[in-house]
């Protein structure tokens, strides 16, 4: 099946029954399959007039209870970011997917990595997937919707030109078989309800529009009623439990796979396509006896420290491997830097690396 | 007719005071909304009210009921969103000049062309006044503002123009003066099927009444709004040239269409 496709199947299979989009390649095949396959699930499909939209239109449908997503790649994510920023404050769950490509041209990039991070205004934290095959763009979209629903954020499913428009084999499981979160509802009555008093995750139950529990959504910053407060401690508080349920629940965000990574001299780190290489990479040089290990992103925000860490401790050498000019690097650096030689393998030429060139990379140091 | 008391009652716990300045025409508006409401039987527990930012934008956070805050001009994105997923919703939006007319320009022509069943009560306050008076896409002409020290070089909006071009079922205009008109309309467009947008003049003491008018007190913004405003049928009368100063009040038209449900609706085949 096609990547585009995968991802959709995969927004089903998780329960979305609200889609907005506005046109732009490689994103197209996206909203082409969501406006065919969601009326007859009975979910809505909007073309919107532009991201700006897409972005509300999703967040408002959201809060009326949909799992709503949209889909854009690069230079549409940049209008998005305002209504990240946005969802992210009132804590609507959504989920976004941009496949990423060359500015101007549908060549194969990663070089958004940064901007799923930092792009909106003011402080907020996103879950970012980055999926390295049409299994995972599956896989990954239905573990967006369980992510967004069980933390109420936006979700980012970090997609590319690459496995966007890949046909590859795709196997989905038996409905029964797919693990479905669903928000948290209120437990009390409207008038006991404090919209915005988190359970123990963090995260406030969240009620439906038109259920009588008169919530106000503001960007302002917002006591456990809901209400615009100005007063700094409520300033505070409000960030650190929106920034602090993502934080403290990090582990059950990431996803990280590692391969052979246990006592490796050398460890490659991947996200996103450049998994596919790296790991055939890998694969070669292990043949060969040297001593590599691979650790791959599926969670790239936030930062899995902990196995980053973990894995540049008994290394000697961390290979960081991006497609775009060594972005993540940065962030692979502060982690790994401390314990281990951080080098960085990067392509910005608009195509995936090669094997061979990340082979290359591996000689030289070992 | 209701007493104040049943109008108390439809806001928000705990939001009040006010921040509208002293004589701004959005307290005035919020009470005909509330009137209105009131006598066409709102259900507020079935009211989503949605304002972006500015002063305007501010009268969905007085209101007891589910509501939208602090986007500048995506007032109609959401309201799309709520009423595909939930049609069975009533969605009002508030919006001022600069929402409808400028950032958000876009989607009001969409929503329009679409026909959202939705109710847009526009607060025009013919500048920007939440960030300190300058000039907006209603601005009339020649006036000073803030951004138009020597005078505004720039034509307006006529906002009925703009909503019947793009597709709006139901559009109305009145400016503050005229509460009883007001608040018929917005009776009217709550009860409307589709895109209904109610124009309201109102006057800005703080900004718009100081700097293009040259005077602070509300009563002279409410006066100046007011001398220029004509009936729809004198409006027949006059050239557009003799117009173009004008504000023209009324209930312009209502029509019907099909509303918005979705871009693609299944439709079980035979």
């Amino acid at each position: 099946m096609l990547g585009n496709y995968a991802l959709v199947e995969g927004a089903l299979a998780a329960g979305c029954d609200f889609f907005a989009g506005y046109p732009i390649t490689p994103a197209n095949e996206i909203s082409e399959r969501m406006a065919n396959r969601l009326p007859a699930v009975g979910g809505k499909f909007l073309q919107s007039e532009d991201e700006l939209c897409s972005i509300y239109s999703v967040t408002g449908a959201s809060l009326c209870g949909a799992k709503a997503m949209t889909a854009t790649a690069s230079a549409g994510f940049n209008y998005m970011q305002e209504g990240l920023g946005y969802a992210s404050s009132v804590e609507a769950p959504c989920v976004i997917v941009d496949v990423q490509r060359c500015r101007g041209e549908n060549y194969a990039t990663q070089s958004d990595v940064m901007q799923m991070k930092w792009g909106a205004s003011g402080d907020y934290e996103v879950v970012v997937l980055a999926p390295s095959s049409v299994q995972e763009l599956f896989d990954y979209t239905v573990e967006a919707f369980n992510i967004a629903e069980k933390y109420r954020i936006p979700v980012i499913v970090m997609s590319e030109t690459t496995i966007a428009l890949m046909r590859e084999n795709l196997t989905i499981p038996e409905p029964g078989e797919i693990e479905i979160e669903e928000r948290d509802r209120p437990e009390v009555p409207p008038e006991d309800f404090l919209p915005f008093s988190p359970n123990d995750r963090g995260v406030p139950p969240m009620p439906s529009f038109g259920e009588g529990y008169h919530t106000l959504y503001s960007l302002n910053p917002h006591d456990e009623a809901g209400n615009i407060n100005w007063d700094p401690d409520t300033y505070e508080n409000m960030y650190e439990r929106v920034l602090g349920k993502i934080q403290d629940n990090i582990d059950d965000v990431s996803i990280v796979e590692e391969h052979f990574a246990d006592d490796a001299d050398t460890i490659l780190v991947a996200y996103g396509s450049e998994f596919r290489p790296a790991m055939d990479a890998t694969l070669r040089a292990r043949d060969e006896g040297l001593s590599v290990g691979l650790l791959k992103l599926g969670t790239v925000w936030p930062v899995p420290e902990k196995e980053l860490a973990g894995a540049a401790e008994a290394a000697d050498t961390v290979i960081s491997v991006e497609m775009n000019v060594g972005k993540y690097t940065r962030e692979v650096e502060r982690v790994c830097g401390p314990r281990a030689e951080v080098r960085s393998v990067t392509k910005n030429r608009g195509s995936i690396h090669t094997a061979g060139e990340i082979y290359s990379a591996i000689k030289e140091v070992s | 007719m209701s007493d104040i008391d049943s109008y108390r009652e439809k806001l928000r716990p705990g939001s009040l005071p006010h921040f509208f300045c002293p004589g701004c025409g959005c307290g005035q508006i919020m009470n005909f909304f509330l009137q209105a409401a009131d006598e066409v039987d709102l259900d507020f527990d079935n009211l989503v009210a949605v304002g972006g930012v500015g002063c305007t934008a501010r009268i969905p956070v007085y209101l007891d009921a589910d509501a939208l805050h602090g986007i500048h001009g995506r007032v109609l994105p959401w309201a799309t969103g709520i009423k595909l997923h939930k049609p069975q919703l009533d969605v009002v939006v508030f919006a001022g000049d600069g929402g409808v007319g400028a950032i958000g320009g876009n989607h009001f022509i969409q929503a329009a062309r679409r026909n959202l069943d939705v109710t847009v009560i526009v607060v025009n306050n013919l500048n920007f006044a939440m960030t300190g008076g300058q000039v907006s896409p209603t601005t009339p002409s020649g006036l000073n503002t803030m951004t138009t020290p020597y005078g505004n070089r720039e034509e307006r909006f006529d906002l009925y123009e703009l909503a019947h071009s793009a597709g709006a079922t139901f559009f109305s205009r009145w400016n503050t003066f005229h509460y009883q008109q007001a608040t018929d309309s917005i009776k009217k467009a709550l009860n409307h099927e589709g895109f209904s947008v109610v124009e309201i003049l109102s006057q800005c003491p703080t900004h718009f009444g100081r700097y293009a008018l040259g005077s602070g007190e509300p009563t002279r913004g409410m006066e100046w709004i007011e001398e220029k405003s004509i009936t729809i049928s004198d409006a027949h009368e006059l050239t557009g040239e003799e117009k173009k100063d004008k504000f023209v009040l009324g209930d312009f038209y209502s029509e019907e269409r099909p509303v918005f449900a979705g871009s693609t609706v299944y439709v079980e085949e035979k």
